[in-house]
């Protein structure tokens, strides 16, 4: 499958905030980014960053009343913020799809696997038992699940961690959808069984040629699969970035805290260097940049502007952008200092 | 499964003989002398001698409740000579309160009480779980804070208010339906319903209201659960998503509750039968009761008791059948 350049998913300022009786919290403000057909968009971010939930208003699963969406999210150039759910309804599982960070409960424990994956069929094609089963148990063979046909007749709980996994990805690709949205896919999983699921993501998208939207906080997964990368933090993007350049020219301090937190043999330091402090309160938002009250550098801006304003997404190279007020000197001076990113 | 069954049943013959142990033992406790109860008006210490032997009273307590459980089986024959009163199987006992056997007193009482249950469960169970579907689909809305105000309401009111006020308004004051007066389905239809429908409606106003709100805490906590994301994430829509993945996983324990209460109604709903003289199960038992008729007492507990043990342990087959999780385990 040939990648091309075109768009296929277009979001622009997109903010979901939700009602609570605590007051409105913003879980995401503003966010913009394109997937091309065929790549990897890579969402990273810790926990309450938002990036769940930016996709999950992507697919029109933020319904109730509490939650608001607004901006735009056109998807192959149909407009879904504020579309007829029935429509948008009628995408996810087709052309979207998605899948989550624990199989074994994002699996119906009621029903098999067999009847889980016909329905999903189903559900977008009228198609008989018989042909669905068929499809079922050809994709159950290609995500790597031996003997398909005893398989499609046990019960999730019947399968290991990551044979549930391929089950997902299996469930989300049976209809051979442009989009697939992986939120957390390997979090829940083994290390070795994880390395496996990503290989088979890799492969699947190689030969389907399906864009794939990859939320995670594992930089190490990110590093394996994406071609671009955005970094969120406190609901908003900090920075955006083609893959290699957010590994060899992070521009924004939350970006190198997150690299350095990741364990490396090669490196001769006896502790890994955490992020100072928790999480923004997302009912409570800081007025300047939202990782100030955590960021080591901000005393090296002057007139406390990180503290009153927020800095906005300025582009540092082509396709790099990052919410930062401290100067292309400036961080070029601590990424020396502090050994972040590696080295060309 | 097939060992599981076979393994259920042994232990529910385990449980109703216990059950027959304590129910007899503790009639049989009460400091009353049974024989005395048996003699009525004229009654001199002969004759109390007299019934004592013929009701094998005296003879040892553990002789007696053999011969009491050899009765339901092969039945027995009271008295002896001249006097006697045949009891045949399954002889729950004699009562001379009545004169009549037990188990042809039960016999004439159950299907009456079957059908006020039968009829009062499907009433409420339709109306608890559609209306807690319901309100557990507008959670937060307006219309669930009424179902749940009616519901409140409902669940507060005791049974014998609702079927009196029932019975005042539709029958006494606006004459919509005729008093109350039971006869058999078979017998004229028209007259069993109109006499049936207001007993449904008052045993269903309670039961319903709890319905709701079990169906709808269940329905709220399945709907959140991360399965029914991956059901709306495939496309299903919602009408399906609701159906079948939520209700389907919320189900165990409201079969859990709905195979206990239509058992207990099953020995007898005893208010509900007094106010809509309904001669059933539970008028029966209440009448032995105050009139100390110890053999009827003693059959319809145990009739009732008999009711649960065996709901229990369909409910339990209903698990497995349910939820494959317990099946396999």
């Amino acid at each position: 499958m040939t990648q091309t350049n075109e768009v296929l998913l277009s979001v622009r300022n997109l903010s979901v905030s939700f009602t609570t009786e605590d007051g409105e919290v913003n879980a995401v403000s503003n966010v913009s980014y394109d997937v091309r057909r065929g790549q990897t968009l890579a969402i990273v971010g810790e926990s309450g960053s938002g990036k769940s939930v930016s996709s999950l208003a992507i697919m029109g699963l933020l319904s109730g009343k509490s939650a608001h969406v607004s901006g735009e999210v056109e998807f192959d150039g149909q407009q879904l913020v504020g579309a007829d759910p029935e429509d948008v309804r009628k995408l996810r599982g087709s052309r979207i799809a998605m899948i989550f960070q624990d199989p074994l409960s994002a699996l119906h424990p009621y029903y098999k696997i067999g009847d889980q994956l016909i329905e999903a069929v189903q559900v977008h094609n009228k198609v008989s038992d018989a042909d669905a089963r068929k499809r079922a148990a050809e994709m159950l063979d290609r995500v790597g699940i031996p003997s398909v046909e005893q398989r499609l007749d046990e019960y999730p709980h019947q399968l290991s961690g990551g044979m549930r996994q391929r089950v997902m990805i299996a469930m989300a690709l049976i209809n051979d959808p442009e989009l697939l949205i992986a939120d957390e896919p390997t979090t829940a999983l083994d290390v070795t069984v994880q390395a496996q699921i990503l290989d088979l993501l890799r492969d699947l998208q190689k030969e389907f040629g399906t864009a794939i939207v990859l939320i995670t906080h594992d930089l190490g997964v990110v590093a394996d699969l994406a071609d671009d990368v955005m970094v969120m933090y406190g609901g908003s993007a900090v920075e955006q970035a083609p893959v290699r350049e957010i590994f060899y020219q992070p521009q924004m301090p939350y970006t190198w805290g997150l690299l350095a937190s990741i364990p490396q043999v090669h490196v001769d330091s006896t502790r890994l260097d955490p992020i100072p402090g928790n999480p923004p309160s997302l009912i409570n938002m800081p007025t300047g940049c939202v990782f100030a009250p955590r960021c080591t550098y901000k005393n090296q801006v002057p007139n406390n502007l990180c503290a009153t304003t927020k800095p906005d997404l300025e582009t540092t190279s082509s396709g790099h952008s990052a919410r930062c007020h401290l100067t292309a000197a400036q961080r070029d001076a601590i990424r020396l200092e502090k050994n972040i990113g590696r080295s060309n | 499964m097939f060992p599981y069954i076979i393994r259920r049943l042994g232990l529910m013959v385990v449980m109703l003989t216990l059950l027959s142990i304590v129910t007899f033992l503790l009639f049989n406790a009460v400091p009353t002398d049974p024989a005395m109860l048996t003699c009525g008006k004229s009654c001199t210490p002969e004759l109390v001698a007299a019934n004592r032997i013929r009701l094998g009273l005296d003879q040892p307590l553990y002789v007696q409740y053999i011969d009491w459980i050899k009765a339901i089986f092969v039945g027995r024959t009271y008295g002896s000579g001249t006097q006697t009163f045949p009891c045949n199987a399954p002889c729950l006992g004699y009562s001379f309160r009545n004169g009549e056997e037990v188990t042809v007193m039960i016999k004439a009482a159950l299907p009456i009480t079957i059908y006020l249950a039968l009829g009062a469960f499907v009433l409420w169970m339709v109306f608890g779980i559609l209306s807690g579907i319901y309100a557990a689909k507008h959670h937060t809305e307006w219309q669930d804070r009424v179902i749940m105000g009616v519901a409140l309401v409902g669940y507060s009111l005791p049974v014998f208010f609702i079927g009196l006020v029932l019975l005042i308004f539709v029958v006494v004051r606006l004459h919509l339906l005729p008093y109350p007066d039971y006869v058999a389905p078979q017998t004229n239809p028209v007259q069993f319903l109109q006499t049936m429908i207001l007993p449904w409606i008052s045993l269903a106003i309670l039961y319903a209201a709890y319905y709701t709100r079990l169906t709808r805490s269940q329905m709220l906590e399945t709907l959140s659960e991360d399965y029914i994301r991956t059901a709306r994430a495939k496309g299903l829509p919602e009408s399906v998503v609701v159906r079948k993945h939520g209700f389907r996983a919320g189900l165990t324990p409201i079969v859990t509750s709905a195979g206990l209460d239509l058992a207990g109604l099953l020995g007898g709903a005893v208010i509900t039968e007094y106010i809509f003289s309904l001669p059933g199960l539970g008028r029966l038992s209440i009448g032995a009761v105050t009139e100390y008729d110890l053999p009827t007492i003693t059959a319809t507990v145990l009739v009732a008791a008999t009711f649960v043990i065996v709901a229990n342990l369909i409910v339990d087959m209903l698990y497995a059948a349910i939820d494959p999780r317990v099946r396999l385990s």
